[in-house]
């Protein structure tokens, strides 16, 4: 055999083979079997028919009316990754799987309930939540919240129930914290969107559980374009946990969802998403918050899949002494482009925001940090500390971060770590002289390096978030 | 007695820089053998390229341990078959404690799962017999560790996982007065008629206090003399000067 050449980064095909259970837990996939599928393309028609059908009240068409103008006066970002390969003229932007919400999981049609058993959604219900969502394409197909959380006055039911339930209160938030023409693929979703979740704590209200929305996208060459909205108002408090996830096509997919969350005076929320999009997604996200005054809002994201990511969740501190944290890790692997970060507005006084974001990239993969600290002059006493790592497991792949920060306070403090390197072949060899494999140490290595953002998570997250880092490293056998 | 470990006519290229020049020796099962030798002379080439560290290119020779033949084998195939190394200065691994690294590393030498309360028990027994803070073992494996603590960290490891050879890289504590007695006490306690410790040093310190059957001179790349542990004695008076006419 010859050693000569071999390090420990190029591990041949055979080092993996041991592997047995290689197949992609969650690339499994139902016929294409909807009840209405629109034609492919963007269209004022389309857009129209898509209203239509949800019989909305005309001051939510004219916002898509409205976005769809804007998109189509808006270009592609200038930086970030290549989206040249999205073309709108392939892409089905509403798919209605057949049936309607419901609140039990038997009268979920059995295809699709078995999509959400096989992703444990029914048994995590049962175990740690107090309520969950479940769309499917376009629509949410189930909604359930426990008793005595509807007892105390929290709404969690879909989007489109809540306009027709809740008008006022939607009215009141829905996109006041994201802008129609904030960015071209904004735009697109506040046009075409269908689904998500509307959550309202009410004043005082502190859950214990978690509340938790799973978005699945089934339909081959279409999108996913869900908005959640959640205000947390005084006093209140909740987590709030996101997962996604679809089966792999060979033709682009897209994913442009939208998240506003209000965090009102003295309330403390946590947004937590495993997001695990097949590699022919293109996920262009937009995730924002207001945090009002001695409030706390806290995101923990883990993205795995997706061709390309761009997300950047943002947190407006407005409120006085209020504060955020960001703790995110993406893997990027074969093929893979994401692009992820954080952005940061400081407005009131002591205000706080921290940032530990891990980047992970294999096979050729590219994962890059890309940030925005911005501190007004009013931010007076502010404290941002950002920390970021990358890591890379061979000499293919790339890691970069990209960090802007505008600071126009003088009375703040600030720090930003930034650290990128290739994963130790020394601690590779340390650990297989103590009997691992070269594949067992990587992911020990891996599974350290992403330790304080699975820690963030709740236990059963981070279980599932340490089984993504294995099928990411198994994965460099079907490379 | 039972041969361990045969290393015949070695020679290692690092950076394709010839190292070990045609290195010789045998571990019986039973003994301690010390390998010893001025800086430079090969002694942790020689520990790397018996743990098939890939940055250690071997050009010719063979090695055998408990009659398989291992000269190309890997680490990990290597750790399977009973040899293990304790390093000087191991790398600090975050994310997994001390505990549970000896867990996963146990369960794969073994290959079957180990129970958690019978491994508690053990490392809780160690851990006293070494004087060793309780926590430490449920700390990051030798993150923020003193350079003590790394070396209770990696004896605990040796008796945790119990080899058929050690191989102990002694080659910075020779002055460290809290090393010496963790590593005489962790070979006292190791120390069996079917097992063998094999200790790499350039000073004498660390000997005092351990039973050595065999000593091996390395200069330039080669075993240059084998003796008793007389030779330690040898070398203390003078140096290692007095062995450049047998190379």
């Amino acid at each position: 055999m010859d050693r000569k050449n071999k390090d420990f980064s190029g591990a041949s095909k055979n080092d993996l083979d041991f592997l047995q259970d290689n197949q992609n837990f969650y690339d499994f996939k139902n016929a294409d079997d909807y009840e209405y599928k629109i034609k492919k393309g963007l269209s004022k028609e389309i857009v129209e028919e898509i209203s239509k059908r949800k019989n909305e009240p005309d001051w939510l068409l004219q916002i898509r009316l409205k976005a769809l103008e804007t998109y189509f006066k808006l270009d592609l970002p200038q930086w970030g990754p290549d989206l040249s390969e999205l073309d709108m003229d392939n892409i089905s932007t509403y798919v209605k799987p057949k049936t309607e919400s419901k609140s039990s999981w038997e009268d979920v049609p059995e295809d699709i309930k078995n999509t959400f058993t096989k992703l444990g959604i029914p048994k995590a219900e049962h175990q740690y939540l107090a309520g969950v969502g479940a769309q499917y394409d376009s629509e949410v197909v189930y909604h359930s919240i426990k008793e005595d959380m509807l007892k105390r006055g929290v709404i969690y039911t879909d989007i489109d129930t809540a306009v027709k339930e809740y008008p006022e209160l939607v009215k009141e938030y829905f996109s006041k914290c994201v802008p129609l023409s904030e960015h071209k693929f904004i735009s697109l979703h506040y046009a075409v969107f269908s689904g998500g979740s509307f959550v309202y704590v009410p004043k005082g209200v502190k859950l214990e559980m978690p509340l938790q929305s799973y978005f699945r996208l089934n339909s081959p060459e279409s999108g996913q374009f869900e908005h959640t909205l959640i205000i947390v108002d005084e006093g209140a408090s909740l987590h709030f946990i996101e997962g996604c996830s679809a089966p792999k096509y060979s033709k682009v997919n897209l994913h442009a969802g939208c998240v506003e969350l209000f965090v009102k005076d003295n309330a403390e929320m946590k947004f937590s998403t495993i997001e695990n999009w097949s590699k022919n997604m293109l996920n262009l996200n937009t995730k924002k918050a207001i945090v009002g005054n001695n409030a706390k809002l806290d995101w923990v994201s883990g993205s795995f899949g997706s061709k390309i990511s761009m997300l950047y969740p943002m947190s407006i501190l407005q409120g006085d002494n209020s504060s955020t944290e960001y703790v995110g890790i993406s893997f990027a692997g074969s093929g893979q482009n994401l692009d992820t970060g954080f952005k940061v507005l400081h407005i009131g006084k002591n205000t706080t925001s921290n940032v530990v974001s891990k980047s992970i990239s294999k096979s050729g993969g590219v994962a890059t940090y890309r940030s925005i600290v911005n501190i007004l002059p009013s931010a007076i006493n502010a404290k941002c500390s950002v920390n970021c790592d990358g890591l890379m497991l061979d000499s293919i792949s790339k890691s970069d971060t990209i960090p802007v920060n505008k600071i126009a306070c003088n009375d703040i403090t600030f720090s930003h770590e930034a650290k990128v390197g290739k994963i130790s072949e020394e601690a590779i060899y340390y650990l297989m002289t103590r009997g691992l494999t070269e594949q067992d140490a990587k992911a020990v290595i891996v599974r350290g390096f992403a330790s304080p953002i699975s820690k963030s998570f709740p236990l059963e997250y981070a279980v599932e978030m340490n089984r993504l880092i294995d099928l990411e490293l198994e994965e460099a056998k079907n490379d | 007695m039972k041969q361990l470990l045969s290393i015949k006519n070695l020679f290692v290229n690092v950076e394709d820089k010839e190292i070990l020049k045609g290195l010789n020796f045998e571990v019986n099962a039973g003994e301690t053998h010390v390998i010893m030798g001025p800086n430079g002379a090969g002694k942790s080439s020689l520990m790397n390229a018996i743990f098939g560290n890939p940055k250690y290119q071997k050009t010719n020779g063979q090695i055998v341990f408990n009659d398989v033949d291992i000269t190309n084998a890997k680490p990990d195939e290597i750790a399977k078959l009973g040899v293990f190394m304790s390093f000087q200065n191991p790398v600090s691994v975050e994310g997994i404690s001390v505990f549970n690294f000896i867990k996963t590393a146990k369960s794969k030498l073994t290959n079957s799962p180990i129970n958690y309360f019978d491994l508690k028990d053990e490392i809780d027994k160690y851990v006293l017999q070494l004087d060793m803070r309780e926590e430490l073992s449920k700390r990051d494996l030798n993150v923020g560790f003193s350079g003590g603590e790394k070396k209770k960290a990696e004896i605990l490891q040796m008796l945790c996982l119990n080899p058929k050879l050690a191989i102990l890289d002694e080659t910075d504590s020779g002055l460290d007065v809290d090393a010496i007695k963790v590593v005489s006490k962790g070979v006292e306690m190791f120390k069996n008629d079917q097992n063998a410790v094999l200790i790499i040093t350039h000073s004498s310190r660390i000997l005092e206090h351990l039973k050595v059957d065999k000593v091996h001179i390395l200069l330039n790349g080669k075993i240059v003399k084998t003796g008793d542990a007389s030779l330690v004695d040898f070398v203390e008076k003078n140096g290692y000067a007095g062995f450049e006419g047998e190379n």
